[in-house]
């Protein structure tokens, strides 16, 4: 027995010696174990592994000594990374092509690949720990078995459609097989990650495995080490028979599969998909009409039509300006992900909120799961009622989602005080104030909260709009004084907005970024000033919906016209989102700092909305009437009283609805660059990602600076020239704009 | 682990002889090399445990079946009575110990004393803590001892498998309650009326954490994996608890047991779980609990039991006083706690090295260990985790692992895994079956350790009365 033993770790040293001695392979690298081949995935140079030319040529190497190696009846593959099986293909990899030939050809190598997996003599089992996306995911599902962990960070999924491009390793083929049309759909064109626990009834993975606590060793190492045990004796179940790779179908399933025979249900579903991919991109992103295709021609046609459209597709949509702007847009959001003030010297362990409105509520609700102990404070029994409410309501949501068990959402409220006083006040770390949106009540908080915080509290402030020097001015320490601009609702918004003013000190701003991160945000970091970033950019553009309405375009057409051209939120409809009453005030506040190049509509307009009720969707009416429980609108029949008093006769030069579009986003886009040649944005990056995910600018065009890139400032420049001969100033291009469109090799995004 | 030690032990027999002379010397000088003396203290009362008694324990639905918990406790209780001749006007208190609690007796310790004969006028409360309730009805009675405010008191406690209380849904029991405050005929009607199918599905009581909704078995398999305990050493563990237990019960040592007439059927005077099985017939069981790759199986678990035990605590010198020769000194105790779900099985592991502290004595002072056996997963997963270094330092926040018991000096007439474990009565007999242990082989200090859902754990140190 021992000498057997020694004999196997003799064999194994052996086995190592000789391939660390002939291919020094540093992404791959494999251990026999009995009679299992144990294949290990570790990128040395990055967090996550990612299937680069490197990794797939040193795959393809070891798979080859697996498959010769007479002694190796099965393999396992594994990662060395607990928390990240495989997260995709390399986009640098894509991103460095130059032709939809050269991307076709990657898209065929890894399908030739997988295909040599999927017919593997010997049973290949994934044994998969964290995330196992796109590439990743194609590379399991080609495997012959799946074991996944039920660890939280164990996701499954295809996000390709999010960056524009489409699962192209055989991914649209083999998913609609395994999981059934509609589930493959619903994958492929959301791209939303899966769960373990989902992906075992999908019937995307055959077995879990526990995570495991600590023992001889740190939880992850050990659970890695686990589920590789387990992995081992399934591939020798499935050697030996014991395991069957065809499970018996459900009734459920046969019916199903049934109903599925027939090309009339099959066209059915294509139908259905492509009118609800339609309807919902307003044909705007191509990517996932292409996966329909792909999905389509494999199922009708065959696998080798279905492998060579979805080759050529993905050639195709990898050089589409959509996949560019939304690969520019994970990128930014990458960056934006990232602390580049460093380490604050002191981390935030208490943060407590001032106001419990929807804002002040929702700040409280992105904190206090994050183990953060939040005080929320309200100056009524009502308003403190009504924050704490939304705060249970948000987490009791992800209970029935499944998502965190009751006792989670109870322990988790235990993080949470309410209260009217300023007690405990002493030991926050961090205040957030949400209160209204007037300087004088700032600056009475700003004074109370001195009072009570300690020396080392930062003080920010949830403006929207004020300059955060103007707040600052009451304070007896500016250096700790911050703007945090939070979006509505704070829950579902990425974006975090941070304000510095020149007497903000590093720290301060270091950590304000490191709660921003730790809340789940995406944070752009800008300069102080009225309406810093995104609320200046988005001013003139309501300005100009409030004169487009004005010139007798109906609310619902204004509507059709921006998601049209890409906002998922119609002008009109953000409007009476983001409150009459609020866009009343920037638009007087802004237009007081600026002058008449704000300017747009009659601001009149809005206040006589204001007067008469009409704050949007808060109180029933805006530019729709909202009724409980109908989630259709109906236009505000009473609002147009108040247009055709201040009608306005539009200038058929300027009205065609392109044209409109045009005059609603080159305001937009002129100010935004404007707000990086004033030195408010750091950087382009930071303005795009701003844009898209605080404001709802066009996703596809990637944020108004690459919109600018691809669009053209030249042409756009000249569209605003046009413009401005009927408006004026408004539509002045700026100075970096004109300097763009004198110089076309000058980009934003090199 | 076991086939290690065993390996050793076997290669010890071979220079048995030539060590002998050696080896017995060294035991002696073990045996009476101990840290310390005694563990009593000064200014502190002597407690002692003067009798500890049992009812056999019997797998539920089995002859029990169709008693109520009470009359279990009353059967340990009178049993109690029975065998110490013990004045009932004496008893000063009664502390019970009960999991799973009948709704009609939720004070089963007053319900049990009234049954079973003492004084109406002997006051008398119920605690539960999971599977460490009898401990904490015994460390309850030491304190009102040690506090002066007691001399002599009843601990104890009972577990009925056979009943478990089986409630109606929670939309059934809403509309049962509002009928009971309708007032029309109508208004009964309509709340009649809407009684849907769904509200007829029963809720049965789960023996799994309300934090994280796992049940035992399964956070024990993960236990077993985390601490890489194969089925085979969790099935040898369960046969050798089973084979000490049979031995034990043959040889009369489980002498803590008072025999229980069933109403209507025979007289039962022994255990009914033990059941030394064969490895080949226990690697058959498929996984109970984490399918199919888990290794914790129906034969390596402790099974559902009923069984209801009672013990005599006085102080020392009021035992005495009243002629009685105490079996234990009832020493220092310790309750422990941690995570829920990762460690909910490590009570024993957290709470040794404390206790062992507390008292100033090492383990290799300890000649009696009694652990309750929940898995054998679980105790040889305490195991490992005592004897790792790395546990002690990264987990429980210690210099040095404390060490882990010698399997000679472990549950040696059987366990939990054997002979049943009715949860709240189990405490007692570990208590009793270390006294009566050291005073069979003649040891000097016992350990009793033992884990508890919700993640608690409980140890205690007795020491011998001396002969």
């Amino acid at each position: 027995m021992a000498g057997l033993r020694a004999l196997g770790v003799l064999s194994r040293i052996t086995v190592r010696h000789r391939y660390t001695l002939f291919s020094a392979r540093t992404h791959v690298n494999y251990e026999v174990k009995g009679d299992v081949a144990v294949v290990r995935i570790n990128d040395p140079t990055s967090k996550v592994n990612t299937l680069s030319v490197h990794m797939q040529k040193e795959m393809a190497e070891v798979l080859g000594e697996v498959w010769s190696n007479d002694a190796v009846k099965s393999a396992v593959l594994i990662s060395s990374k607990p928390g990240c099986f495989i997260a995709g293909a390399d986009i640098n990899m894509i991103q460095a092509c130059k032709s939809a030939e050269e991307v076709t050809y990657i898209s065929q190598e890894g399908q030739k690949m997988f295909e040599k997996i999927e017919k593997s003599p010997k049973p290949i089992v994934a044994a998969i720990n964290g995330s196992c996306l796109g590439g990743g995911l194609e590379f399991a599902i080609a495997c012959q078995y799946r074991v996944a962990t039920k660890s939280k960070k164990t996701v499954l999924g295809t996000p390709e459609v999010l960056l524009g491009l489409l699962p192209a390793a055989g991914g649209t083929q083999r998913l609609p097989k395994m999981v059934g049309l509609p589930s493959a759909f619903d994958m492929t064109l959301t791209g939303r990650n899966i769960r373990a626990d989902k992906a075992k009834k999908m019937g995307l993975v055959h077995q879990l495995v526990d995570t495991l606590g600590p023992g001889l060793k740190g939880p992850e190492e050990r659970t890695m080490e686990y589920l590789e045990e387990v992995a081992i004796e399934c591939a020798r179940g499935i050697v030996n028979k014991k395991i069957p790779l065809t499970k018996e179908k459900g009734m459920m399933q046969k019916v199903q599969d049934y109903v599925m025979s027939f090309p009339f249900v099959r066209n059915q579903i294509y139908n259905t998909v492509q009118k609800k991919v339609m309807k919902q991109t307003k044909g705007l992103y191509p990517a996932p009409l292409n996966i329909i295709d792909c999905v389509k021609s494999g199922v009708e046609q065959g696998s080798d039509a279905g492998y060579l459209a979805e080759s050529q597709n993905f050639g195709k949509l990898a050089m589409t300006t959509e996949s560019k702007a939304l690969i520019g847009l994970y990128h930014g959001q990458v960056a934006c992900k990232k602390n580049r003030f460093g380490v604050p010297e002191k981390e935030v362990k208490t943060l407590a909120i001032l106001g419990a409105g929807l804002m002040g509520a929702g700040i409280a609700q992105v904190t206090v799961d994050k183990g953060i102990h939040t005080i929320m404070k309200d100056t009524t029994l009502e308003g403190l009622n009504r924050g704490h409410q939304q705060v249970y309501k948000g987490l009791n949501d992800k209970t029935k989602k499944k998502s965190i068990t009751s006792f989670e959402r109870d322990t988790t409220l235990s993080n949470l005080t309410g209260q009217l006083d300023y007690s405990g006040f002493q030991n926050a770390d961090m205040v957030i104030e949400a209160v209204f949106e007037d300087i004088a009540i700032k600056h009475k908080v700003i004074k109370e909260v001195e009072a009570v915080i300690p020396p080392h509290c930062i003080f920010a402030s949830n403006t929207s709009a004020l300059p955060i020097k103007d707040i600052a001015a009451a304070s007896k320490r500016p250096e700790k004084v911050i703007g945090m601009h939070y979006f509505s609702p704070v829950d579902k918004m990425q974006l975090l907005e941070i304000i510095t003013t020149d007497k903000t000190s590093k720290d301060t701003t270091a950590s304000a970024v490191a709660v921003g991160l730790k809340q789940g945000k995406i944070i752009i970091v800008v300069g102080d000033g009225p309406g810093f970033y995104t609320t200046r950019c988005l001013a003139p553009m309501l300005a100009e919906a409030v004169r487009v309405l004005q010139e007798g375009v109906d609310p619902k057409k204004l509507d059709s016209l921006t998601t049209g051209f890409g906002f998922p939120v119609g002008a009109a409809t953000l409007a009476d989102e983001v409150g009459i009453d609020v866009a009343a005030h920037v638009a007087e506040d802004l237009g007081k700092a600026f002058g008449p190049r704000l300017g747009g509509g009659n601001p009149e307009l809005l206040k006589t909305m204001v007067e008469k009720g009409f704050k949007g969707r808060k109180t029933g009416k805006g530019c729709y009437v909202y009724q409980p429980g109908l989630k259709s609108k109906e236009v505000n029949m009473e609002l147009n009283d108040i247009l055709e008093s201040f009608k306005l006769t539009p200038n058929p030069a300027v009205s065609s609805d392109s044209d409109v579009q045009y005059r609603l986003v080159s305001r937009f886009v002129n100010e935004a660059v404007m707000c990086l040649q004033e030195g408010i944005l750091a950087n382009p990056v930071e303005g795009d990602i701003g844009a898209v995910f605080g404001l709802g600018f066009p996703p596809c065009l990637g944020g108004p600076f690459r919109f600018v890139d691809t669009f053209g400032a030249d042409k756009l420049v000249e569209k605003m020239r046009r413009f401005e001969d009927v408006y004026g100033n408004q539509f002045t291009p700026c100075p970096l704009l004109l300097d763009h469109a004198k110089d076309p090799s000058k980009k934003f995004h090199k | 682990m076991a086939t290690m030690l065993l390996k050793s032990f076997r290669s010890n027999l071979v220079n048995f002889r030539a060590y002998q002379f050696a080896l017995i010397t060294t035991c002696l000088v073990l045996l009476t090399a101990k840290s310390k003396k005694t563990l009593a203290k000064p200014g502190v009362k002597n407690v002692v445990l003067v009798e500890g008694v049992r009812t056999p324990f019997l797998q539920s639905g089995t002859t029990y079946a169709d008693l109520m918990p009470h009359d279990l406790a009353r059967a340990a209780l009178q049993g109690l009575l029975h065998r110490t001749g013990f004045p009932k006007e004496a008893v000063d208190y009664i502390v019970y110990g009960t999991v799973i609690q009948e709704v009609k007796t939720s004070n089963v310790a007053r319900e049990a004393a009234l049954g079973a004969g003492f004084s109406d006028r002997t006051p008398a409360h119920t605690v539960t803590m999971a599977c460490i309730s009898s401990n904490q009805a015994m460390t309850t009675a030491v304190g009102l001892i040690a506090a002066g405010q007691c001399d002599a008191v009843v601990a104890g406690g009972v577990e009925f498998m056979s009943d478990v209380p089986i409630r109606h849904s929670r939309k059934m029991r809403k509309t049962m309650l509002s009928l009971n405050k309708a007032k029309t005929l109508g208004a009964r009607l309509s709340l009649l009326g809407s009684i849907r199918l769904a509200h007829l599905s029963p809720e049965l009581p789960a023996v799994a954490e309300f934090s994280t909704a796992e049940t035992m078995g399964h956070s024990a398999d993960r236990l077993a994996a985390a601490f890489g305990v194969s089925r085979q050493e969790q099935d040898e563990f369960a046969l050798r608890s089973h084979t000490l237990a049979k031995k034990a019960q043959d040889e009369g040592l489980l002498s803590d047991i008072v025999g229980f007439k069933v109403p209507g059927k025979d007289i039962v005077s022994k255990d009914n779980g033990i059941r030394p099985s064969t490895m080949e017939q226990m690697a058959k069981l498929k996984p109970a609990f984490v399918k199919p790759h888990g290794t914790v199986t129906a034969a390596n678990s402790s099974y559902l039991t009923d069984g209801a035990s009672a013990v005599l605590i006085m102080s020392e010198e009021k035992a005495l006083a009243m002629g009685y020769k105490p079996k234990a000194y009832l020493r220092d105790f310790v309750y422990v706690s941690q995570d829920p779900k990762d460690q909910l099985l490590l009570g024993p592991t957290y709470a040794t090295p404390k206790v062992l502290e507390r008292s100033g004595l090492t383990l290799a002072d300890i000649d009696v260990f009694e652990f309750h056996e929940a898995f054998a997963g679980q105790i040889l997963a305490n195991l490992k985790a005592m004897e790792s270094d790395w546990f002690a330092q990264n987990c429980m926040g210690r210099k040095a692992k404390v060490g882990a018991p010698p399997l000679d000096k472990f549950n040696m007439w059987g366990g939990s895994l054997s002979l049943g474990h009715p949860f709240a009565a189990t405490g007692c007999r570990l208590v009793t079956t270390v006294a009566h242990r050291l005073k069979k082989e003649g040891g000097q200090y016992g350990l009793v350790a033992a884990c508890a859902a919700g993640g608690q754990g409980h140890a205690m140190v007795i020491e011998a009365y001396p002969q």
